[in-house]
């Protein structure tokens, strides 16, 4: 810490020199460890879109929502999109209402819960980056191989480089680099972050989840503003590599492919998220009932400005939304919808 | 196998049956034999506590207890931590159909083993037989008198700055033995419930330590309960992160399942709050019990405005709130 504010004096200016953290996990090291808070004369850190359930769009959570509460129908769903509020309620509180959702803690959770269903449709709301993905497209290859009829997807996957591409390709605003996600760098590889410094100019730091990691690649994103080095550093080599993890981008290759998708309080972005390939179409919940987004009520969209705030060219209460009709109970962006946002901390 | 029917719970000769076959051996006491509408006794003088609880764990069976440990200790816990020797406890039982007697009666065997231990007689009780999908196998309510013997005051409003805040134990053990159950984890090397009743070693610090708060931190854990103390107290309570006891398999599974274990439910651990110069002999007495093991120090308590405020290991500062929502495991 002492190396991060000595390193901070070495850049000009005297506020807190703005980093984001991409990803959900490194948000929730940082508030755990009181770090944001130690650190706030030297670093302000601002949590990026990198939370997999919190930019899962209000329209997909109400289509969602609704079809839970159709008969036959049991909806497999990650803990935390549980919680996730849509604009007609979480899941969970539909769940109060009859409908049926249980939760799962991997994707190959809902083979059993298929097989123990048998009278049921059981869809699978697959949410997360590349690192929940694999496991995705490993249950799609394992339905398919065992000839599960009652079982499918909805994909609601996101990739995180597009995103990380469209948020800073408008403009970079004020933010001096980039702490990336360890977990979804494991999966696409280093390599596929090169973009953000030969591309769009942007210092990055792949880094791990211990507490000393993001302190380390803190450090390390000052060393190279200090040095005025633009690269994309790998801080997690024990578990990151420059390819990545080729069995799991062969099996998501396999089963998915890019298509536009919709980010809560960022809109559409290309090549964002996972469709599910025509040749496991009998796997896509999307297909098969004929699922469509809902359109949000008020178009709340239009008016949000999660990226802006995002890329700290306008502070929340900027937004026009901000504590009227986004808040904690009901946010409209993905920065009210974590804890860790930066308009939920701000409220 | 035979299975609870709804005859049981008519009142009728299956209801003896079943009382004479799984109740009575374990649970039986002259109070109860009598089998009238109330059970009659008398009370030295003193303040008299009295308080209910209703349980319905799931899963009923789980390392380190069953449901049955557990609607004895529960009830008779919340009348230790009021500084009241526990005494008497009813016990309500509303059955699902199909439910093994088998199971019901291990249950009771139980509650007998659990009664003993904090010293309590079960002198009333009932059964009520539901239809197949009304309950989740097996419900059972609690209501409990107490006695306190000695001249104590207790209670958030007899709190002072600078005080002290005891742990009796490592906290989250119960939370997360039910939540890995349920996920169908096994949380292996013998990671057991906390479940156990606190008279015993109540008893032994109340008459000889001047405590000024006690509270079971139950549903919605150690934080939830510390932040109930800072609220009612007015004051801030500042804990310290390293010295809150927690078992290793216990913060393994919490980092990976994404829970916060200061959130987890315990069902045998109670926080006192004591003067300053008092804490550390408090905790060597607790030291002497299986149960008080790991009693620690963890805070203390400051001018404020009711904030739980966590200095982690790092010295950072988290603002702790009361639990939200129930346990979600996170994937982010």
């Amino acid at each position: 810490m002492r190396r991060i504010r000595s390193l901070r004096r070495r850049l000009p200016g005297d506020d807190p020199v703005p980093i984001m953290e991409v990803c959900g996990t490194h948000s929730h090291v940082l508030g755990k460890t009181g770090l944001r808070e130690l650190l706030g004369d030297a670093v302000e850190y601002r949590s990026g879109p990198g939370c997999p359930v919190c930019v899962t769009d209000p329209t997909d959570l109400d289509m969602l929502v609704r079809f839970a509460l159709q008969e036959k129908v049991l909806v497999a769903a990650y803990g935390d999109l549980l919680r996730v509020p849509g604009t007609e309620g979480s899941l969970l509180e539909q769940k109060a209402r009859g409908a049926r959702v249980s939760l799962v803690y991997s994707a190959l959770d809902v083979l059993e819960l298929a097989r123990q269903n048998e009278k049921q449709q059981v869809v699978f709301a697959a949410t997360g980056f590349e690192t929940t993905a694999p496991g995705t497209a490993l249950l799609i290859l394992e339905a398919k191989a065992a000839g599960l009829k009652n079982l499918s997807v909805l994909s609601l996957h996101k990739l995180m480089p597009p995103a990380l591409r469209q948020l800073l390709s408008a403009g970079r605003g004020r933010i001096e680099g980039l702490i990336l996600p360890g977990h979804v760098s494991a999966v696409t590889g280093r390599r596929a972050f090169d973009f953000l410094a030969s591309e769009l100019g942007c210092r990055a730091v792949v880094a791990g989840f211990e507490p000393l990691d993001v302190l380390h690649a803190t450090a390390l994103l000052l060393e190279m503003a200090a040095a005025g080095r633009c690269a994309v550093a790998n801080a997690y080599r024990r578990v990151v590599s420059e390819e990545g993890n080729t069995a799991a981008k062969e099996a998501m290759a396999e089963v998915f492919a890019p298509e536009a998708a919709l980010w809560r309080g960022l809109g559409e972005i290309e090549d964002s998220g996972l469709g599910i390939k025509p040749g496991y179409a009998a796997f896509d919940a999307r297909r098969r009932f004929g699922l469509e987004p809902g359109r949000a009520p008020g178009g709340g969209r239009e008016t949000c400005r999660c990226g802006e705030v995002l890329r700290g060219a306008i502070r929340p209460p900027e937004c026009p939304l901000f504590g009227t009709k986004c808040t904690p109970a009901h946010p409209q962006g993905v920065c009210m919808v974590s804890t860790e946002g930066a308009c939920a901390s701000y409220f | 196998m035979e299975l609870v029917q709804l005859g049981h719970g008519d009142g009728g000769a299956l209801t003896r049956e079943l009382i004479t076959r799984v109740f009575e051996p374990h649970l039986g006491n002259p109070m109860l034999g009598r089998q009238e509408d109330a059970a009659l006794f008398s009370l030295p003088g003193g303040k008299v506590a009295l308080t209910t609880d209703s349980f319905v764990v799931k899963p009923l069976f789980f390392p380190g207890g069953d449901i049955g440990k557990l609607a004895v200790c529960g009830t008779a816990n919340d009348l230790a931590v009021m500084g009241a020797r526990p005494l008497y406890l009813t016990a309500g039982f509303i059955i699902e159909e199909g439910l093994p007697l088998e199971e019901l009666e291990q249950v009771a065997l139980s509650m007998a083993r659990a009664a003993a231990a904090a010293g309590v007689k079960i002198v009333a009780a009932d059964t009520k037989v539901a239809e197949r999908g009304a309950v989740d196998r097996l419900f059972i309510n609690t209501s409990g008198i107490g006695q306190r013997e000695a001249e104590i005051s207790l209670g958030a409003e007899m709190v002072r700055p600078g005080d002290s805040v005891i742990v009796s134990g490592p906290v989250g053990n119960h939370g997360m033995v039910i939540l890995a159950s349920r996920m169908g984890i096994n949380p292996g090397n013998g990671l057991l419930s906390d479940c156990a009743c606190l008279w015993p070693l109540i008893c032994e610090i109340i008459e000889d330590f001047p405590i000024r708060f006690m509270r079971d931190a139950t549903r919605g854990g150690l934080a939830t309960v510390l932040k109930e103390l800072a609220v009612a107290a007015g004051l801030d309570l500042v804990v310290e992160e390293e010295k809150i006891p927690l078992c290793r398999e216990v913060r393994e599974l919490a980092e990976m399942l994404g829970v916060d274990p200061l959130y987890l439910a315990c069902e045998g651990r109670f926080i006192a709050v004591v003067p300053p110069e008092a804490a550390s002999a408090v905790v060597e007495r607790l030291h002497r019990f299986e149960e008080g093991r790991g009693a620690a120090i963890i805070g203390r308590l400051q001018e404020g405005s009711g904030r739980l405020l966590l200095r982690t290991s790092f010295g950072g500062t988290r603002v702790l709130d009361f639990l939200r929502g129930q346990h979600i495991p996170r994937i982010c």
